[in-house]
């Protein structure tokens, strides 16, 4: 070749640090977000220990209001997100037929931002001052007036900095879907995972953006006085509450399409069954997306919004359900008359489906305004958004854990402990939060720290932190599970259910650095299945084996992300320790722009795995 | 990023776009924007909101000069065309005649710029501070994020020379310059809605 270049190679921790291939980004996201989910469920087992007895203080109220702040930022930023992320990375090129995404550069920046935010936010632990004004951080409360001290201020720069990661990785997969797939596959051949990630993708470009500004001017308004939330100069509390949820809801569809993406894979795969309703399913898809744009005033119905804005945001609200519905009626159909395999991920999908069943009938009585004074602030409304989104989100994580696993590691997740994992799961996730719903309605109001003795609310408290403490076992579990997998051999074969659908069962487990030594040609929907259907035991390649481009690998995204942490922290307590601390902000955010510039200047034409190499690898694999 | 294709001889008529590199950028640049544009729109909306709490401040119609927004406003539009004149240049692979544009657009916008940091100082000497209402932070805010997307841009454009100063123009440099110029437009258009917004209305409104 012209061009051989030489590039390094980086191996151990280097390798990990300067890795822009999606394969290995997608690891990393799914153990930071992973351990990150580990301490919001940690955070939410000291909560339900609270609140197991009456007027108990295992913990101080100061305390509990830091753990429910954490609990719910550190669940969807930090842990939820991440991990939807880490399936992006780890599946969508494969299925498209890729070789990467279409920015390798820019997804290893993604990931460094999330991890520094989400670090930074975590920090605050160890220093003491921990955010407490809820995740949702309402105005006059999260001012300077009101939380002096910088718990805010972790909140809302920590967010700031892993919110930049979610944006362009956001782009990343927009582009990637659109511009990289393989010949023949067109958009309605798209694997249902594919779609969810393509309209994820675009709610997360129209969302995040808004909370980018409502961050700022939080920001803002706490170090440099500005006055956009202080009514004492003319600032606006309910504009944070506007901005808040025109990102808040969008972001509820951004995590919940991605499971609905892995739950249709799973559910069709184990049913052995094309998908039933496919191109509704996709329509249903994108109407949820555009309509998650029209209800963010149903989360303040009660802000006093009158009864036209009220009864708009209902409706708008109410048809969310039709969608839904659809999608829901289409998985039963995909396993109606299916020959079903109950695998632990098809468990974890087919016990899915009633449990957001019932989380979305809740969210329809939510969605009436009148009853909603009723509910609101209550522990109904607790119970409403666990089920959706444990008993939607995580449910779908966790199928698709057990369901890729294999591709991502070469590596089949035990099922017999899988088992374990869903029942023990299952089970704890309905005892915690079933019960919330009558605690809610029995006038429990969520946030607060104890409750008296004597209201009728012992019993349901108490059902609530058993089911949680099982719940953290069936995690524990699930950890053990992934911990004795990783000491086995990988043995796992291309196509280890030997029922798989889509490109990425075409190709070794683990997938080989390039994916693909030859790009497929896709045929139809389910080009995998329907090559099988018809004899073959291979996709047709549309080139021949030949010499393949890779990207380098980059140091330049960790430290973009480090500038960005120190600057965090620099801007953050320039309030205490004045221009020392200015002049460390600025100092981190010239790192990151110098690096930002670096990457600009340095000309990096990437290097070639040559047809060797790849062909030494299949005869190892064929 | 088989970006070699000068190699094969001649650079295409639309460099930007003659790799998956190029479209990528372009493709993920145009929805960039997108994003851009709900990021402006939210500060848009913040600043109507809160525009009426002047508190002790100086009202909009005492501070704003149409004389200096309109020269500046004069200078940013100019900018953007001579940015499509780079555009043009580099379709027929003139360097030199792209990079004479660019520093026209560059002069075009720091004197914009400029203008902007003489019209905000101006101000707070009028007592219109940062902090001195809801109606000042917002206004900051928003402009200041737009001058900020324009010190920005100038920045890009400069590391953009120096590129096609070294290396010329290949498939690599194109899609930058072509990247610069739907950001510089971006950019403009945000302007036009801040002059109308900020400026007239808050002269008539």
């Amino acid at each position: 070749m012209a061009h051989a270049h030489t590039v390094k190679r980086h191996t151990g921790i280097m390798d990990w640090l300067t890795t822009v291939d999606h394969k290995k980004i997608g690891i990393l996201y799914m153990l930071a977000g992973g351990i990150f989910f580990l301490v919001g469920g940690l955070e939410a087992i000291l909560i339900r220990l609270q609140l197991m007895y009456p007027q108990s203080e295992v913990v101080s109220a100061q305390t509990y209001n830091e753990l429910i702040t954490m609990h719910g930022t550190t669940m969807i930023f930090l842990a939820a997100m991440p991990m939807l992320f880490g399936f992006m990375n780890a599946v969508i090129p494969l299925q498209i037929g890729a070789r990467d995404v279409a920015y390798p550069f820019v997804n290893a920046l993604g990931f460094w931002t999330f991890f520094f935010g989400g670090l930074l936010l975590n920090i605050s632990f160890f220093v003491g001052t921990v955010p407490d004004a809820g995740w949702t951080m309402y105005a006059p409360l999260s001012g300077t007036t009101h939380t002096e001290h910088f718990g805010t201020d972790y909140y809302v720069i920590g967010l700031q900095i892993a919110g930049i990661g979610t944006l362009i990785g956001g782009i990343n997969f927009l582009v990637t879907i659109i511009n990289m797939r393989a010949p023949g596959m067109t958009f309605m051949r798209m694997p249902m995972f594919t779609w969810a990630t393509f309209i994820t993708s675009a709610l997360i470009l129209f969302a995040f953006p808004a909370l980018t500004v409502g961050l700022a001017a939080l920001m803002f308004d706490r170090l440099f006085n500005g006055n956009f939330f202080d009514p004492s100069a003319g600032g606006n509390v309910v504009l944070w509450e506007h901005i808040f949820w025109i990102f808040g809801h969008p972001e509820v569809y951004i995590l919940i399409l991605p499971a609905f993406g892995i739950i249709s894979e799973v559910v069709s795969t184990f049913s052995r069954k094309r998908l039933f309703g496919y191109s509704s399913m996709v329509f249903a898809t994108i109407l949820i997306g555009f309509l998650g744009f029209m209800v963010w005033a149903h989360h303040m119905f009660t802000t006093g919004l009158g009864p036209i804005a009220n009864a708009l945001f209902s409706v708008a609200t109410m048809l969310i359900a039709v969608p839904t519905g659809i999608k829901i009626f289409n998985w039963l159909f995909t396993l109606w008359g299916g020959s079903i395999k109950f695998t632990v991920a098809n468990l974890f999908a087919i016990g899915f489906i009633p449990t957001f069943v019932m989380g979305g009938v809740t969210g329809v009585m939510l969605s009436v305004a009148p009853a909603d004074y009723q509910y609101h602030d209550s522990y109904f409304v607790v119970a409403h958004f666990h089920y959706v989104i444990v008993g939607g989100l995580i449910m779908g994580i966790f199928a698709g854990l057990h369901y890729w696993w294999p591709k991502m590691f070469g590596r089949m997740l035990s099922e017999k402990l899988g088992l374990w994992t869903f029942w023990t799961f299952y089970i704890g996730f309905h005892l915690t939060f079933f019960v919330q719903h009558f605690l809610g309605l029995l006038g429990m109001p969520r946030r607060i720290w104890q409750y008296l003795d004597g209201m009728g609310l012992n019993e349901l408290n108490f059902i609530s932190t058993i089911g949680a403490l099982l719940m953290g076992v069936g995690t524990i579990l699930l950890v053990i599970n992934i911990i004795i997998t990783n000491s086995k051999p990988k043995t796992a074969s291309n196509d280890p259910w030997e029922d798989g659908r889509t490109l990425e069962w075409t190709i070794p487990s683990p997938a080989p650095e390039y994916n693909f030594a030859q790009t497929p040609l896709v045929r139809a929907y389910d080009a995998w299945w329907e090559e099988k259907m018809e004899g073959n035991t291979k996709m047709t390649p549309v080139e021949p084996i030949g010499p393949i481009h890779m990207p380098s690998p980059s140091i330049l995204p960790f430290f973009m992300g480090l500038g960005l942490f120190i600057a965090g922290f620099g801007f953050m307590y320039a309030r205490e320790f004045g221009t020392v601390s200015l002049v460390i902000g600025i100092a981190g955010l010239a790192i990151t722009f110098i690096c930002m510039g670096l990457r600009s200047w340095i000309d990096d034409h990437g290097f070639h795995i040559e047809e060797e190499e790849i062909l030494k690898d299949q005869g190892v694999k064929a | 990023m088989s970006s070699h294709s000068h190699v094969e001889g001649q650079l295409p008529h639309e460099p930007e776009r003659a790799t998956l590199e190029g479209r990528n950028k372009i493709t993920g640049f145009w929805l960039f924007l997108g994003g851009e544009t709900v990021l402006f729109g939210t500060l848009f909306a913040a600043y109507l909101t809160l525009r009426g709490q002047i508190m002790d401040g100086p009202t909009p119609d005492h501070l704003f000069s149409f004389l200096l927004v309109a020269i500046a406003t004069a200078l940013l539009l100019t900018s953007s065309l001579t940015s499509v004149f780079a555009l043009q240049s580099m379709h027929r692979h003139d360097v030199k005649a792209l990079l004479g544009w660019l520093i026209v657009t560059v002069i075009l916008g720091a004197a914009f710029l400029g203008l902007e940091i003489y019209e905000f100082n101006h101000y707070v000497h009028e007592g219109h501070k940062f902090s001195t209402s809801a109606f000042s932070t917002s206004f900051y805010t928003l402009v200041g994020f737009h001058g900020a997307h324009v010190a920005f841009g100038l920045l890009w454009a400069i590391l953009i020379m120096l590129q096609l100063k070294n290396r010329g123009l290949n498939t690599t440099t194109a899609p930058k310059v072509y990247l610069f110029g739907m950001y510089w437009h971006f950019i403009d258009v945000v302007w036009v809605f801040i002059f109308t917004v900020v400026y007239l209305m808050g002269r008539v409104g």
